[in-house]
């Protein structure tokens, strides 16, 4: 399930790790092509390796930069505002797209995202049918409308 | 007392036709009623800022999104970037530029400022309503924007 296409071509990057809640996001996807070019990782140590092309991804090509990384953000090793943190610090890697996926709609934690560089923020919808939707919006404008450099 | 509290999408465009157009994408996607237009960068800040003629505008009034445009009299798109995202008083509202550039150097100065999207204006009407009203479903019905 999980090494789905490689990590070659990957337009999105999920980082998420709850397996069903991770199964759910790739199911919301599954009737578009967009499902195609979705890498999952499990934590944030996992994603820095991924845009970094280090670890279990070194040798991905490090001019392939994914169109949108979907970030939760409670992960063991290394949290999601550590991951923006980190991407968002260094120049390289600033420019993309991290929306973050969470089930806290906590101000706090909308605020301290903004505040490190995310570049927008989604609270979970508790039904599969409004997952999907928000998903399938998240993917048309993050891939097809919003254009990165 | 406050006539902006309805306000959710601030749009800087110094162009009246192009942002007559928006306005008209916005009502077709049944969003247009909390829109407010402004021409140029200064008058951006200061609606922000609750300066100068916004000066009775509540600023605890948070918005969901800046539309803005690049190339403008006064402050163009970028300083406006320069001035909203950087330092302590980092304004957390999502922008999103919305442009006819799609030259690399202003795609990768955006980014590189701070700007949470940025969207090539498609040149025919019907893209342009398609774009306006996906850029409206995503940032105005899914994003959540902080709270001030």
């Amino acid at each position: 399930m999980k090494a789905l296409n490689g990590s070659e071509n990957v337009d999105i990057l999920l980082v998420e790790d709850n397996r069903h809640d991770a199964e759910l996001t790739m199911r919301a996807l599954t009737k578009s092509e967009l499902r195609n070019k979705l890498h999952w990782v499990e934590d944030g140590v996992e994603a820095l390796d991924f845009v970094r092309c280090t670890g279990a991804y070194r040798g991905r090509d490090p001019n392939q930069f994914p169109k949108l990384i979907l970030l939760d953000l409670k992960m063991p090793r290394l949290n999601g505002l550590d991951v923006v943190r980190e991407l968002k610090s260094d120049e390289r890697t600033r420019p993309i797209p991290v929306v973050v996926m969470t089930s806290s709609n906590q101000s706090r934690d909308i605020t301290e995202s903004y505040r490190l560089g995310v570049n927008g923020y989604v609270t979970k919808p508790i039904h599969f049918m409004d997952l999907a939707e928000a998903i399938s919006q998240i993917a048309i404008y993050w891939l097809r409308v919003n254009q990165v450099p | 007392m406050n006539d902006f509290a309805d306000v959710e999408v601030l749009l800087v465009e110094d162009n009246q036709s192009d942002a007559e157009m928006t306005m008209r994408a916005l009502d077709r996607a049944n969003l247009i009623n909390k829109v407010y237009w402004v021409k140029d960068g200064v008058e951006a800040l200061e609606f922000v800022r609750c300066t100068g003629p916004y000066e009775s505008r509540d600023c605890q009034q948070s918005l969901k999104l800046i539309l803005l445009d690049l190339k403008m009299p006064r402050l163009d798109g970028l300083g406006v970037l320069r001035e909203l995202k950087s330092g302590e008083q980092m304004c957390p509202v999502p922008i999103v530029v919305m442009t006819s550039s799609n030259q690399d150097h202003d795609i990768a100065e955006a980014y590189r400022l701070g700007v949470n999207g940025y969207v090539t204006k498609p040149v025919q009407f019907a893209s342009f309503v398609e774009s306006v009203s996906r850029i409206g479903m995503y940032w105005l019905m899914v994003n959540q924007a902080p709270t001030l």
